[in-house]
């Protein structure tokens, strides 16, 4: 039941997918809007699988690779949704919707192993700590795009060679701006999220901090967007080496995701395992 | 049967050299207009010269007489004989001028396809032919036609879109950077002419402010009257990089007035926000490596000319969705002009006036319940009266000399009785 809502929202997504990178090529604008309802519809019916799925196990669904990643695609597409509503950002959609479909993909690879249910996936700390980290992360993931973008952009206008993106990419200044509003939405989402980690931490192990290597990264990861952060606010970082900044700090992010997860151990690796 | 004849020269068929002889100055084009009038084979005409073309517009009974009328015309005005332009003439009639027309108007065959001026000069010169009356029923209708069609081609096809000036293709590169000009400051260094053409459009976008920096600061501050900015002196420049954000320089200097230190040295002081240099000078004024840090943008003027080539092979492309809809429109403005003719007019008449006769007798014949003897009576009584009724109009629509314009006469009857719907 809950499985073949799952498979039809990937279906969807990688039809929106498909529909971005057509928009990209052919610069219809009904393929654009083709490829945002299809992701929407997608992304509702995401959240009547994972709606599911909590019905079903009683508690939010994160407890392996499988679920968190899909928990992260349903975040990214959640998040893209959102700031095309707010912003009307079209061109986005040519980095999220692949981007989605691929997660989406791997989680469908990925086996649904059970895991064991214990009273911690219950707490109220948790619930809101997993939610919080995967909206920021989710938020990092599309400045990551608009980095891409800007790059991309950038690059046509300074070698003075416009190739068939030109047109379709909106202006660097947009671009930008965008990238640094998903920023700041993630990095108050990650401070967030680490601070109810702490809190989660402290009512099941007892102390706040146990220098787990996923919270080390976690740690670094903020590290790195705080420096990122500061920097623009005070010398006005922005443009390029903002976007290189946006791009790499998402890869900081990933690792922190998944390679610690594989190369290290530590309390976290049970439920991305 | 009138015909619709196009003579004319245009930058396809003669040298520049040739066309500046034959080109008609606006005043001269007045006289030249009412001067059309008085000729015999000539019942309409509208004439139009631009820079790239002169063409001639004719309505005519005698197309021979006329196209040899237009040619004496056009020598005796501009005073060279007839010999030297001759070979460079094209003559077109009927369908082929209409085409030719409704192209030109679409700025189909503009030196630069798209460009929107042209439509704008034949406007004017409908409103002289109007005004000297010498444009009639067909030139009227032919003339909305086609100024409707180059509409309809601007607006359905993208001729129009893409920047082909080097004043557009900057203000396209701003808005890629900047998004939207609002609040943005422009500095101009160098108050040439040059520099006017390329801002023109620029400026014409709500810009926070304008500064004009001139080695004469007179000129520069006759520039920056124009443009409602503020005039300020050539030593004044590194301290307002600081502030503005795109830069437009167009002196003759002959070694750059700007240099990569210089810019380098104010990225802190402005924040990193971008900054657009827009080089229109020969020599250089801006240093190119610039362009190479972080946040600056500098063009010059190849840069603008190849970013325009591109568009222009865009334009071609979308031009021929423009040859379509007017070959279409030609086809529609054909069926008009053949109604025009003496019999299908009469013709229409007829079938309007029977149609109307049938319904009424049927009506008449249903409602009172007559006989079919009766109703014969009827309809042969209908029959008489619609002949007696088309009798007149018939022998005055056909009167060999009828006075003053036929054309109008057939239009008049068949907008009378809307006959054309």
């Amino acid at each position: 039941m809950d499985a073949s809502a799952l498979v039809i929202s990937i279906v969807l997504y990688m039809l929106s997918a498909a529909g971005y990178l057509a928009y990209l090529l052919l610069q219809k604008n009904a393929l654009q809007r083709a490829g945002f309802f299809l992701l929407l519809a997608g992304w509702v019916c995401h959240t009547v699988s994972i709606l599911l799925e909590v019905a079903r196990q009683g508690h939010i669904p994160v407890s392996n690779l499988h679920e968190t990643l899909s928990f992260a695609g349903w975040a990214i597409a959640g998040v893209f949704i959102v700031l095309h509503y707010r912003y009307g950002l079209k061109i986005l959609g040519v980095v999220a919707a692949p981007f989605v479909a691929l997660i989406m993909v791997i989680v469908s690879l990925l086996p649904d192993e059970p895991a064991q249910t214990t009273a911690i996936f219950k707490s109220f700390w948790l619930v809101s700590h997993v939610t919080v980290i995967f909206i920021g992360e989710a938020a990092f993931a599309l400045a990551c795009g608009a980095g891409i973008l800007y790059l991309t952009q950038e690059n046509a206008i300074k070698t003075k060679r416009r190739r068939f993106f030109f047109k379709r990419l909106p202006s660097l200044d947009l671009l930008d701006s965008t990238g640094y509003a998903c920023i700041v939405v993630g990095f108050t989402m990650l401070t967030l999220g680490l601070i109810t980690g702490l809190v989660f931490a402290k009512s099941v192990w007892g102390r706040f901090w146990s220098w787990d290597p996923k919270e080390v990264w976690s740690g670094i990861s903020w590290l790195f967007y705080a420096a990122l952060l500061h920097e623009r606010l005070t010398v006005g970082w922005r443009g390029r080496r903002s976007a290189i900044m946006a791009i790499v700090g998402f890869g900081v992010l990933v690792f922190t995701f998944l390679g610690v997860n594989f190369l290290m151990e530590g309390h976290h690796a049970v439920f991305t395992k | 049967m009138r015909e619709i004849v196009l003579i004319g020269i245009n930058h396809k068929t003669a040298p520049v050299e040739l066309r500046e002889c034959i080109a008609f100055s606006e005043d001269e084009a007045v006289t030249a207009t009412a001067a059309l009038r008085g000729r015999p084979h000539i019942h309409e005409s509208l004439l139009y010269s631009t820079c790239n073309r002169v063409e001639l517009l004719l309505v005519t009974d005698d197309k021979p007489a006329a196209v040899a009328d237009a040619k004496a015309f056009i020598a005796d005005f501009n005073k060279i004989p007839v010999a030297q332009f001759e070979s460079a003439l094209y003559i077109h009639a009927n369908d082929d001028a209409v085409r030719h027309l409704f192209r030109v108007a679409a700025s189909l065959d503009s030196m630069i396809v798209g460009e929107p001026q042209i439509l704008g000069q034949i406007k004017e010169a409908y409103r002289r032919a109007a005004e000297a009356k010498t444009a009639g029923v067909i030139l009227n209708r032919l003339l909305h036609r086609a100024f409707f069609i180059a509409k309809r081609i601007r607006t359905e096809t993208g001729i129009g879109d893409r920047a082909v000036s080097i004043s557009y293709a900057a203000v396209e590169l701003t808005r890629k950077i900047f998004g939207s000009l609002d609040g943005k400051r422009v500095l101009l260094i160098g108050a040439g002419e040059m520099a006017e053409l390329a801002v023109e459009h620029l400026l014409r976008h709500p810009v926070a402010e304008t500064f004009v920096a001139n080695r004469t600061f007179e000129t520069g501050l006759a520039l920056a009257r124009r443009f409602n900015g503020q005039a300020i002196r050539f030593e004044e420049i590194p301290e307002h990089i600081k502030r503005v954000d795109i830069i437009i320089s167009s002196t003759g200097a002959p070694g750059f007035v700007i240099t990569r230190e210089d810019v380098k040295s104010i990225i802190r002081a402005r924040r990193n926000r971008p900054i657009f240099f827009i080089d229109i000078a020969v020599p250089r004024d801006i240093d190119p490596e610039i362009n190479r840090l972080d946040n600056a943008y500098v063009y010059d003027i190849d840069d603008l000319k190849g970013a325009i080539e591109e568009n222009i092979e865009d334009r071609q492309k979308e031009a021929i969705k423009g040859e379509r809809i007017v070959d279409e429109a030609t086809v529609r403005f054909r069926e008009w002009h053949d109604s025009l003719d003496v019999v299908p007019t009469i013709v229409g008449l007829r079938k309007k006036l029977e149609t109307i006769a049938e319904a009424e007798i049927k009506r008449t014949v249903h409602g009172n319940g007559m006989s079919p003897e009766d109703a014969q009576a009827l309809t042969r009584m209908m029959a008489a009266f619609i002949n007696k009724m088309l009798h007149d109009p018939t022998v005055f629509l056909k009167r060999e000399g009828m006075h003053g314009d036929k054309a109008l006469y057939i239009d008049t009857v068949r907008k009378l009785f809307k006959l054309d719907e």
